[in-house]
Parts: C-alpha cells; sequence; structure tokens
C-alpha cells in the first residue's frame, strides 16, 4: 500500500517535470532516426565532395538500420538514466523532503522503491514507444524484422539500462547532493567500463546483454545467460545495498 | 500521563557533543517549549525524537514506545513542522496534503474533508489550487503546520515554527498553536523567548546539549526571576530622586536600584519588606509619586540568568 502511495507521487512527478514526456520524446527521436540515418548516409556520403577519389559505399541494410538504433539506445539511455536518477533521492535529501515524508508513517524501503520503479516504468514505455517507432519506419525503409527477436533486444536493452538506473539510485542514496551522487555514478560506470574491457571478461558483464541483441537480429540465437544473471545481480544488490544504507541513515 | 520521555541522551557530531546526558519528560496534553540558545541541541533532539537522527547513547519515549524500535508505530501518532519546511514545488496545497494523507492510511472521504478543513484553518483556501513553488514563507509555513496536524497527532513537534516569520506571520501561528492546547502535546523549540512566554505552560531550558531546567512556566518565573518595582516621580522632585535612591540601597530589602532618567528600577531580596517599606520611603523623601508598579519578571530574565549562570560556570 505505501509502495503504490509512493509510486503514484513519483509517477506524478515525471508526468509534471514532463521527464517523462522528455525521455519519451529523445527515445522515440532516435528510434525514428535510426533507420532513416541507416538509409541516407550512403546517400549524403556520396554528395561530399571527394578531390575525384571515389568511395563505394555497400547499399544499407536493416542490420545498419538496427545497428544505429541499438547503439544510440545504449548510449543515450545511459546518459538519460544518470541526469534522471542522480538526484531523485540525494536531491530529496539536500532540499528537506525526505525528512518531511519520511518522518510519516512511510517506509523507507517503499520511498527508495517508489523511486527505482517510477524510473523503470518510465523507460519502459519510453522504450516501447522508440521499439515501436523504430519498427515501423525500418519496415517503411527496409523490410520487417523478426518481431520476436525485435522484442528481446528491446527487452534486453531496457535490463541494460535498468543496471545503471539501480546504480545510480544507490549513488544518490550514498550521497547528499545531486552533483556528488552523479559523480560517483559515473566513476562507477566508468569501472564497470574498464572491468569490462580485460579480455574474457566482457561477455559476464551487461554490455553482453546488447552484444546478445545484435546477434539475436542476425538471426545467431546463442544466449548469455550469465550476463543477464550478473546484470540482474547488478541492478538487485545495488537497490538492496541503497535500501540497507538508507534504512539507516539520518536525514 | 508522559508524553515524551528523554533519558541521559546523547549525540556526538564528530567531535561535537550535541547533546550531553539530556533527560526531561513532558506531560501529556501540555504546549512545552524547548528554549535555548542557537546551537544548545534543540534540533537534534527533534530530530532524534521523529526518527531523523539517531542517538549515540541514552533512550527516547514518545507515549511509552522507544523510538528507535518502534518508529514505523510513532510516525503514525506524530506531527512534525521543520525548521525550513521543504515541499515538491509542483504540487498543489491539496496535492501535497492528499499525499500526506495517504501515507497515513485514511480513506478517501475522509482524507477529503481534513483537507478541506485544514486549509481552511491555515488560510490557504483560495491558494489550493496554486503550485507551492511560488508561495512566500508564510504560507510555506501554514502548509507545513497543516500537513503536520492531517492526522490529529497526539504529539506535535515544532521546530523554531515561527523564527523566520515577519509579525503578522508570526502571530498566525503562534495563535493556531495556541488553539491546540488541550488537543495535544506540542513540544515546540525556539530561541525565541517572547514565543514561548506566550503560548507555551510548560518551558525547559537547555544549554550546550544539557537541560538546564524544565518547569511550568509560572513555577519557573515565581522561582527563578528577580522581584523588582518600578518607581517613577514627578519631574519636579528630581533634586531629591538621587538621595533617596541612594539611602534605599542601605536597606536590608534592597538588591540594588538603578536609575534612567525619572525611572528608578529597584530589584529587591524581600518582597513583603519592600511592598510595605517602598511606598512609605518614597513619602518621606517627599518625592511626588507618578507611577509605582511590581515588575513582571520575564522569562528572558530567566533565561539570562539560568544560561548566563551556567555559561559562568563553564
Amino acid at each position: 500500500m505505501s509502495l503504490f502511495v509512493a509510486f503514484r507521487k513519483e509517477w506524478l512527478e515525471l508526468i509534471h517535470s514532463y521527464r517523462l514526456l522528455i525521455v519519451a520524446i529523445v527515445l522515440v527521436f532516435f528510434g525514428l532516426t535510426s533507420p532513416l540515418l541507416a538509409k541516407l548516409t550512403p546517400e549524403l556520403i556520396t554528395l561530399i565532395p571527394t578531390g575525384g577519389i571515389s568511395i563505394q559505399m555497400p547499399p544499407p541494410t536493416v542490420m545498419d538500420a538496427i545497428g544505429q538504433y541499438i547503439k544510440n539506445m545504449a548510449q543515450f539511455g545511459i546518459i538519460l538514466a544518470l541526469l534522471l536518477t542522480m538526484g531523485a533521492v540525494a536531491q530529496e535529501k539536500d532540499k528537506g523532503t525526505a525528512a518531511m515524508m519520511l518522518v510519516k508513517p512511510l517506509p523507507r524501503s517503499a520511498f527508495l522503491g517508489a523511486k527505482f520503479l517510477s524510473l523503470a516504468a518510465m523507460f519502459a514505455i519510453a522504450l516501447a514507444a522508440a521499439c515501436v517507432a523504430c519498427y515501423y519506419y525500418t519496415l517503411l525503409l527496409f523490410e520487417a524484422m523478426n518481431i520476436l527477436h525485435w522484442l528481446v533486444l528491446n527487452v534486453l536493452i531496457f535490463i541494460y539500462l535498468l543496471v545503471f538506473v539501480a546504480l545510480t539510485l544507490f549513488c544518490s542514496t550514498i550521497t547528499r547532493s545531486q552533483a556528488a551522487a552523479g559523480g560517483t555514478a559515473l566513476g562507477l560506470m566508468v569501472i564497470l567500463g574498464l572491468v569490462g574491457a580485460i579480455p574474457g571478461l566482457g561477455k559476464y558483464l551487461p554490455g553482453e546483454l546488447i552484444t546478445w541483441g545484435t546477434r539475436l537480429m542476425y538471426g545467431d540465437t546463442t544466449t548469455s545467460w550469465i550476463a543477464f544473471g550478473i546484470s540482474i545481480g547488478l541492478i538487485v544488490v545495488p537497490l538492496l545495498a541503497a535500501w540497507l544504507i538508507f534504512k539507516n541513515q539520518e536525514l | 500521563m508522559i508524553a515524551i520521555r528523554i533519558e541521559e541522551l546523547c549525540k556526538v557530531f564528530g567531535t561535537v557533543l550535541a547533546l550531553d546526558g539530556l533527560s526531561l519528560s513532558v506531560e501529556e496534553g501540555t504546549v512545552f517549549g524547548f528554549l535555548g540558545p542557537n546551537g544548545a541541541g534543540k534540533t537534534t533532539t527533534i530530530r532524534i525524537l521523529t526518527g531523523l537522527a539517531h542517538a549515540t547513547s541514552g533512550q527516547a519515549w514518545v507515549f511509552g514506545k522507544e523510538v528507535t524500535a518502534n518508529q514505523h508505530e510513532i510516525a503514525q501518532h506524530i506531527g512534525f513542522l521543520p525548521e525550513e519546511p521543504a515541499f515538491y514545488p509542483w504540487m498543489t496545497p491539496c496535492e501535497f496534503l492528499d499525499y500526506v494523507g495517504r501515507v497515513f492510511g485514511l480513506p478517501n472521504t475522509v482524507r477529503s474533508a481534513r483537507i478541506k478543513e485544514l486549509l481552511a484553518l491555515a488560510g490557504l483556501e483560495e491558494a489550493a489550487k496554486r503550485r507551492i513553488g511560488g508561495f512566500s514563507r508564510g504560507m510555506r509555513q501554514r502548509l507545513a503546520l497543516a500537513q503536520a496536524l492531517l492526522n490529529r497527532p497526539k504529539v506535535l513537534f515544532l521546530d523554531e515554527p515561527a523564527s523566520a516569520l515577519d509579525p503578522v506571520g508570526r502571530k498566525e501561528v503562534l495563535d493556531f498553536i495556541e488553539q491546540l492546547r488541550g488537543q495535544c502535546t506540542v513540544f515546540m523549540s525556539t530561541h525565541i523567548l517572547a514565543d514561548v512566554e506566550r503560548v507555551c505552560d510548560t518551558v525547559g531550558i537547555i544549554n550546550r546539549g544539557k537541560l538546564v531546567t524544565a518547569a511550568a512556566r509560572e513555577v519557573l518565573l515565581a522561582q527563578y526571576a528577580i522581584p523588582a518595582f518600578e518607581v517613577e516621580v514627578d519631574s519636579q522632585t528630581t533634586a531629591g530622586f538621587v538621595n533617596w535612591s541612594e539611602a534605599l540601597q542601605r536597606e536590608h530589602w534592597v538588591k540594588s536600584v538603578s536609575l534612567e532618567g525619572l525611572v528608578a528600577r529597584v530589584n529587591v531580596t524581600d518582597i513583603e519588606a519592600a511592598k510595605r517599606e517602598l511606598l512609605a520611603s518614597i513619602t518621606q523623601a517627599g518625592l511626588i509619586l507618578a507611577r509605582y508598579e511590581v515588575v513582571r519578571p520575564s522569562l528572558e530574565d530567566v533565561f539570562l540568568r539560568l544560561v548566563g549562570q551556567e555559561e559562568a560556570e563553564k
């Protein structure tokens, strides 16, 4: 019940602050422009004066559109996850609204859980809209994709983004300002990136979800369940740690 | 019944001892003024009682429930107004009170009736649909009081409720608090002595994290204030005024005499003797009396005396 009450407030805030709209617009924009760019890039390149050198561009394929989409969703998704999550708890602590509400019978677990769930719902809706938009444009400009594979790819992107939402929410809980939360989260992301660059380790980390989804679109059904499990762990563990710290934190 | 009980509460921030073995109890239904200079430990005490901070040692109870172990249960029965109330600026007062009502689990009909009642009480009916982000400080303070009262709390914690307000806002808030007497226990921290004198029936004075004293306001005034008289003479008799004051200082019941123009303040050690002999001495000196009154001791006198004594001992 408390979780629902807190979620309702968070959801209203996402609507009133236009965050839901902004995320949806950004992701849908990249959903629409990814197939468009893939289609137009070779033509644009041929328009560039090359001083007599001829550039041979292969004709664009549906995989170019998908590659563009995956790259955009992953990159801008992470940026949005960081920017929209870093102040979630830190700002409420800093401004005093957390203290104002948490002296009331609102459990801290519900306060924190509602933040994660509302952000997850926001990314789910925005990504679903982008997924539909990209599918439609790809269909118009190229050809139909395997719908099931396309949906699985988007679920994997969603889980990948949730990892960064959870990590940033954890940082927002342990710090007292948005800037500190953002900086700490960025640090964690860099560490995750560096660990992923170690040969042999990358296939166990969240980045592998994106590779898995890409493979699937090529028709390769090889799975990466270990990376999937680790990604779920990287969502659950920061959330649990955030709750354990937050429940004893002075406000 | 005891509403709030604190025993040997200590709170350390790094090297700073914010609370140093604070012990006190507050009777149910009283308006308790928690008085102390800035940095005395008032806010820290409230933060511990409301579960926002943890004591380094010692314990506290609200209506018999220990605060750390029963935080969720206590939260159902308390109201809290922080020193600087914070709101979600995108919300309207209606939306904010509705959110608070939902947190307390009030059913829809009860919640909307209570919101209406509190908006009227806080004088925010006309601003009910406006965004809180555009509110003045006074409006925010009144809304903060309204949200603190939404669950009809048994204990209301007010941290400096009127210190940041203009005289009109201050009067409104103090009137509001006065109306709560008997309805719930009010624990009000402040450094403004006049506010305590006006609305509180029991006073606790804290300094450097320790309770200096706690008692009913009138008992405190009777116990600690220096009895004094003020005498004002007619301007025609100023010549003998100084001589009279010098002679008066030799009386055994007089502690000190200070002159300011035509007014003499006579601090006495024996109020009964003073009542008998002061007027007679004025007549004997041939002075023409313009005004004579027993000075009502103020809480400020008591506060300054007690805190001053503490500081001197340190």
